[in-house]
């Protein structure tokens, strides 16, 4: 396959080339960026930012949006946190939790596909909603975190890693496989690419759409556990602003926004950049305000560059068409 | 006496407080190319939705090899072999010809529908038969619809509908938005179904189009079928007064 092609092909390709820039930057810039130490700090956060930004890539894929994530991230380990205090095993404690984000999903998938509001509008609403549950549930006061669970199997350390990375590692390639190899992730890619074309072909895409939104909010859920379990505590307010980070991890993963494009590496990828911009902030000692900004800026870049590529590799397309 | 591939009795169609279809009654011959013509709004596009399964009736039945059938979903009209051709193009730009030739109906290697791992070698040969078949020669079916013409995304759709076996093929506004070259291998494509004894319900408003084509001319107004007439035994003049 020819280079244009590669880039036309795999919405990711430009967030690997940036991915890759950035590495060899970062390491010029701060000698400490590519070591041992640094890397274990830095991938500590990159289970929980890059889960959330898979789900909501595989939704936007669909054509949908979900800005309920960031409070789903607080509300599913409330709920659990909540429930180990009852006394419950860790392991329903969980999957309760879990109940949780896959009811916010209903609600987000019943209001955009039943009463057809932009789910950008329905899960602006549910991110409010699920974060005043969030806060109510604690009772004005963070409840407090049950000693002695045993976590081991989520969030143990493996020499620079945590088992957590093993989770991403798991789910990322499940998800990747059955987007790119089985038929419902071709449905998922027809439903987004045009909506119209995919129900005319027989496929139901409100039930598409569906399960998307219950596979978002999961892993935003899923992703909040890890971080609690990680940080040991239980915080009403985590994850706020986390909707906006995990959309950006997808778009400069390569997602569009229209739907029909994305990629589970994409995703992970564009978690990652976020991240390494965030450690080299705190490196170089810049002010750590200016986060947003290179975060912004990258998302600009990002979408600039997979523009142009396809405009050129279009272009040359066309090209070699008419010489044929 | 003719073998009556389908047939519609009394067929009313409301949206609402509109009435897009009234008491239409129609027989269509095995093999026979129906051009149905009519101004806006004349309802040609609510019947052969109802046909595709995209829509379903207020009242009235339809027939399909002389047995009563309910077409519920667009999957119900393709296990009954009718598919159809929209007026925009059925494909998703972002996706391989492969991948747009089995929209819904992908090949399996293993598990159940829904579940199933794509069996992708196999949908890339039949596709590029499929599109071969009809006279479309592109040299991979690998190349994402986004790349190919309007005439040529229709041609895929063509093919599409004759790989999984269509015995009735609606094609509405096919040609719409194609440049004038790229119309006349869509035409060329109905007059292939035609020998190959397919039945099509063929929409345009370009009346020359409908005359050069098909075998019988069916005019709706208002929602209404006001004439139906052999084709040879019409012009486009006398078309144009039915249809005004
Ligand atoms: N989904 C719908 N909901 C409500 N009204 C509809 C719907 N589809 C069609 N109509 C109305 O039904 C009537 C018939 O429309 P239809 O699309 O069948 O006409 P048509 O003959 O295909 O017209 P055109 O040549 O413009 O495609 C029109 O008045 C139209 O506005
Ligand atoms: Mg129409």
């Amino acid at each position: 396959m020819r280079f244009s092609e590669i880039l036309r092909s795999k919405p990711e390709a430009s967030a690997f080339l940036m991915l890759a820039v950035m590495t060899l930057l970062f390491t010029f810039l701060s000698p400490a960026f590519l070591t041992y130490n640094n890397f274990q700090i830095v991938l500590q956060p990159i289970p929980e930012i890059a889960l959330v930004a898979i789900g909501v890539t595989i939704l936007m894929i669909s054509g949908e949006f979900d800005l309920s994530v960031g409070s789903v991230f607080a509300l599913s380990p409330m709920i659990m946190v909540l429930a180990l205090g009852a006394g419950m095993p860790l392991v329903l404690a969980m999957l309760l939790g879990l109940c949780a984000a896959i009811a916010v999903a209903l609600i987000n998938a019943a209001i955009t596909l039943r009463l057809g509001l932009p789910s950008f509008i329905a899960t602006l609403g549910t991110l409010f909603m699920a974060r005043s549950i969030a806060i109510v549930a604690a009772g004005g006061f963070p409840p407090a975190f049950p000693r002695d669970l045993d976590l081991w199997w989520i969030v143990g350390k493996v020499d620079l890693l945590r088992v957590s990375v093993f989770w991403l590692l798991a789910i990322g390639i499940l998800l990747g496989i059955v987007l790119r190899k089985f038929d419902f992730g071709s449905w998922i890619f027809a439903t987004g690419g045009n909506r119209q074309a995919a129900r005319d072909m027989g496929i139901n895409t409100a039930r598409v759409k569906t399960i998307c939104f219950i596979l978002c909010s999961s892993l935003a859920g899923f992703a909040g556990m890890i971080q609690t379990f990680r940080i040991k505590a239980m915080v009403p307010t985590m994850g706020t602003g986390f909707e906006l980070t995990a959309i950006a991890a997808a778009v400069i993963g390569g997602a569009a926004l229209t739907g029909g494009i994305g990629s589970v590496t994409g995703a992970v990828i564009g978690a990652l950049l976020i991240a390494f911009i965030e450690n080299i902030i705190i490196l170089m000692r810049i002010d750590a305000n200016w986060f947003r900004f290179a975060v912004g800026a990258m998302i600009v870049i990002a979408v600039a560059i997979n523009k142009l590529t396809r405009d050129w590799a279009g272009i040359s397309k066309q090209v070699e068409d008419d010489n044929d | 006496m003719t073998d009556i591939h389908l047939s519609v009795k009394g067929l009313d169609k409301w949206y609402g407080s509109v009435h897009a279809l009234r008491n239409l009654d129609l027989d269509i011959p095995r093999g026979q190319v129906v051009g149905l013509i009519g101004d806006n709004g004349a309802g040609k596009s609510t019947f052969i939705q109802i046909l595709s399964g995209v829509h379903r009736q207020t009242n009235g039945e339809v027939f399909f090899e002389g047995t009563p059938v309910d077409i519920r979903s667009p999957r119900d009209a393709m296990n009954l072999g009718i598919e159809t051709i929209y007026q925009y193009t059925a494909m998703v730009p972002e996706m391989s010809i492969a991948r747009n030739v089995f929209i819904g109906r992908e090949k399996r290697k293993f598990g159940p529908r829904g579940f199933g791992v794509l069996d992708e070698k196999a949908m890339a040969s039949q596709a590029l038969r499929a599109i071969e078949d009809v006279g479309l020669h592109l040299r991979s079916a690998e190349t994402p619809v986004k790349d190919l013409s309007g005439g040529q995304r229709q041609g895929v759709a063509i093919a599409r509908a004759m790989h999984f076996r269509a015995s009735m093929l609606i094609l509405d506004e096919p040609t719409n938005h194609l440049a004038v070259k790229e119309i006349g291998k869509v035409l060329d494509y109905v007059r292939q179904l035609r020998d190959q004894g397919i039945t099509v319900i063929f929409i345009s408003h370009n009346l020359h189009h409908v005359h050069e084509v098909t075998d019988r001319v069916v005019a709706f107004s208002r929602g209404s079928k006001v004439a139906d007439v052999k084709a040879k035994d019409t012009d486009v003049k006398q078309m144009i007064d039915l249809i005004t």
